[in-house]
């Protein structure tokens, strides 16, 4: 009988088990705290069963290698943070636009600039939702514990093969650099998605077309689709173009593949929500704080609940608004001066009381202090 | 200077042979200026190609942004057209994770040694086998004629209306220098070497440069007085040396002279992705 695998793994280490799993193959990247231990940990793996590993000389040319190696049929990542993001957001617009998946997993630490390299932060909540140029529709996803680290950055390589698209995996410093026990899946415990490949002849093939779900099959090079891809708008067939009724669906198609297929990829946990009259919101480190206070102050008689968001973007809207809607105060704990707040702000209905939380000195929220916010509050 | 075998008795024409490679879905006309040098280089490299008797499927055409980045929409290749300056980082991942696939970059000056830079010389450094071919027509043509890394000290672009008060790269240098394994230049008016050469270059495992110096006739050679496309090429007819004459003139002699030929060659240096499987080989073996 197999033995159920379980290892004691940094955070950072238990996304390459979760990257692994999804079956990635190829990672290339640029030393950077407090990221670098998933390029260390590929380095490492990636040889062991015939990956590939490259550093490459910068961060933009990191994400370049990456969607060059995915075009070419591997599933590919890189790993970074908050200074390195900003440097690899121009070539994550490129995968979006020409729909090349492939995962970046940012390791967040304090900013603005080179910030607070050793220290923990959720700052690039909305650099990975509006960092790109141009209008974009981002996917973005976030673990809050170590062995999360290995399910969320299998369900990324998932999200970016079946929607073509480039996914983020949100991690901060204190997860990354956090050691949990993670078991690790047997083959065949979770599902593995591939990217859908075309079935017709060569001379039918149209790159870019508009299927029902709007993802179009994507070939590798080499197995005889010789297809042209670029950055510029472009038609069905990948040529560039100008005309207005050309750009429309494009950008439409690029938009609506991710948003018409929103209950694919919203992932929420809620505890103790049922009869909560007051519900704390976070995603990552936070919620664990968050999960801690809720249930101290029910065991004082308040009647709390917690929301935690696994999927960051497209925000649970809807789901958002469903779940709070017998509620009647919400706090939004984050380590940033206001990002997620915003988009609660924008979804909840206007009877509700929302109130903040938010600490940017490079520390964590600890249950204490959301307790203390929640005495405020009530 | 090395020389090309006559077509046999029966082989197409080169014109055929040429638009065989042409993507039957592009709408021609090409996005650049008639007589411009990129149409030479871009038949130069399907003669090329052709003559190597490559599989289209096996060769992955990537480029940047410029007028010469526009190269591999017209050609029947797996092509990416990627963003400005980047195009040797995206090829060295698609060259990294299909080591069998014949990868060919074609680049500017501005794209390749400017923005570019950085992954110019570290492409050269790693050796990975990717063919460069620089068309070098010493401005940006695309965004209407501003200095670019090659321009000449004191020569004219609407960025240095006074004369370029900066010095120039020399990219075969630069490219020797920072560890590419074949380096060669040539010219748009030295069609039958420039396919020659492209054939080495594309052969060769490890990096190739192929310098090939152009004619932007319409913003560099305007501003500049150096005439249209033929006066062009005509002067670069006359300045250009190959490798074996210069070895018998003197330094005076070689002044604003183009060198062309293959510069430096060496067969030896291993070269990226043979190392990395050497490396798989040993903590994969017998798996």
């Amino acid at each position: 009988m197999a033995r159920t695998k379980r290892k004691l793994l940094l955070g950072n280490q238990s996304c390459v088990e979760g990257a692994l799993y999804a079956g990635m193959r190829f990672f290339a990247g640029y030393p950077i705290t407090p990221s670098t231990e998933v390029a260390e940990t590929c380095a490492r793996e990636l040889p062991k069963i015939g990956g590939r590993f490259i550093q490459m000389e910068d961060e933009i040319g990191s994400i370049a290698a990456v969607v060059g190696a995915s075009v070419a049929g591997l599933k590919s990542m890189t790993a970074t943070s908050g200074p390195g993001y900003s440097l690899m957001v121009e070539n994550i617009g490129y995968a979006y636009m020409t729909e090349t998946p492939c995962v970046v997993i940012n390791v967040q630490r304090g900013g603005p600039s080179t910030g607070l390299p050793t220290k923990v932060s959720q700052s690039d909540t909305m650099q990975v939702r509006w960092g790109s140029h141009g209008d974009f529709t981002a996917i973005a996803v976030a673990p809050s514990t170590v062995p999360e680290c290995l399910i969320e950055t299998m369900r990324a390589f998932n999200l970016a093969e079946r929607f073509r698209t480039p996914v983020t995996v949100l991690l901060d410093e204190v997860m990354g650099h956090s050691r949990e026990l993670v078991t690790i899946p047997e083959p065949g415990e979770y599902e593995v998605y591939n990217r859908v490949k075309p079935t017709v002849k060569p001379e039918d093939f149209v790159p870019f077309e508009m299927t029902p779900n709007l993802v179009s099959p994507m070939p590798a090079y080499g197995e005889g689709y010789r297809y042209h891809i670029t950055g510029l708008t472009h038609d069905v067939n990948g040529f560039t173009t100008n005309k207005p009724e050309e750009i429309f669906p494009k950008l439409d198609k690029l938009r609506n593949k991710i948003m018409n297929y929103t209950d694919e990829i919203i992932k929420l946990r809620t505890e103790m929500l049922d009869d909560a009259e007051v519900v704390f919101i976070s995603y990552g480190t936070v919620s664990r704080a968050a999960l801690q206070a809720a249930s101290l102050a029910r065991e004082a008689g308040a009647k709390v609940g917690t929301i935690q968001l696994y999927t960051i973007w497209p925000f649970p809207e809807k789901q958002l608004a469903d779940l709070c809607s017998r509620c009647r105060k919400v706090i939004v704990a984050e380590l940033n001066m206001g990002q997620l707040v915003n988009e609660v702000r924008r979804v909840l209905p206007r009877d509700i009381e929302i109130h903040t939380l938010q600490r940017y000195d490079g520390e964590i929220l600890t249950p204490m202090q959301l307790l203390e916010k929640l005495e405020e509050v009530i | 200077m090395a020389t090309l075998e006559k077509p046999k008795a029966g082989e197409k024409q080169r014109s055929d042979v040429i638009l065989s490679y042409l993507r039957p879905r592009k709408k021609f006309p090409s996005v650049w200026c008639a007589g411009c040098g990129n149409g030479v280089v871009m038949s130069g490299l399907i003669r090329a190609i052709d003559r190597l008797g490559l599989s289209r499927d096996g060769v992955a055409l990537v480029s940047g942004i410029g007028c010469s980045s526009r190269m591999p929409v017209y050609l029947d290749f797996n092509a990416l057209h990627t963003t400005h300056g980047r195009a040797l980082a995206f090829a060295t991942g698609v060259k990294f994770a299909k080591p069998n696939m014949k990868v060919i970059v074609i680049t500017g000056d501005g794209d390749a040694l400017a923005i570019g830079g950085n992954h110019f010389i570290h492409a050269c450094r790693r050796n990975i086998d990717i063919t460069a071919v620089l068309i070098n027509n010493y401005i940006y043509g695309m965004t209407g004629g501003q200095g670019s890394p090659t321009t000449p000290s004191n020569s004219f672009s609407t960025t240095t209306p006074y004369g370029n008060v900066e010095k120039h790269f020399e990219p075969c240098e630069l490219a020797h220098a920072a560890g590419a394994s074949f380096v060669g230049r040539t010219t748009v008016y030295h069609a039958p070497q420039m396919e020659k050469m492209l054939m080495d270059a594309i052969d060769h495992r490890g990096f190739s440069l192929v310098e090939v110096i152009s004619n932007c006739h319409t913003y560099y050679g305007r501003l500049n007085r150096q005439g249209d496309a033929t006066a062009m090429m005509k002067m670069f007819k006359e300045r250009s040396v190959t490798t074996g004459k210069a070895k018998t003139m003197d330094e005076e002699e070689l002044k604003n002279r183009i060198l062309i030929g293959t510069l430096y060659k060496d067969e030896e240096k291993t070269e990226f992705c043979d190392e990395y499987q050497r490396i798989v080989d040993r903590v994969h073996g017998g798996k």
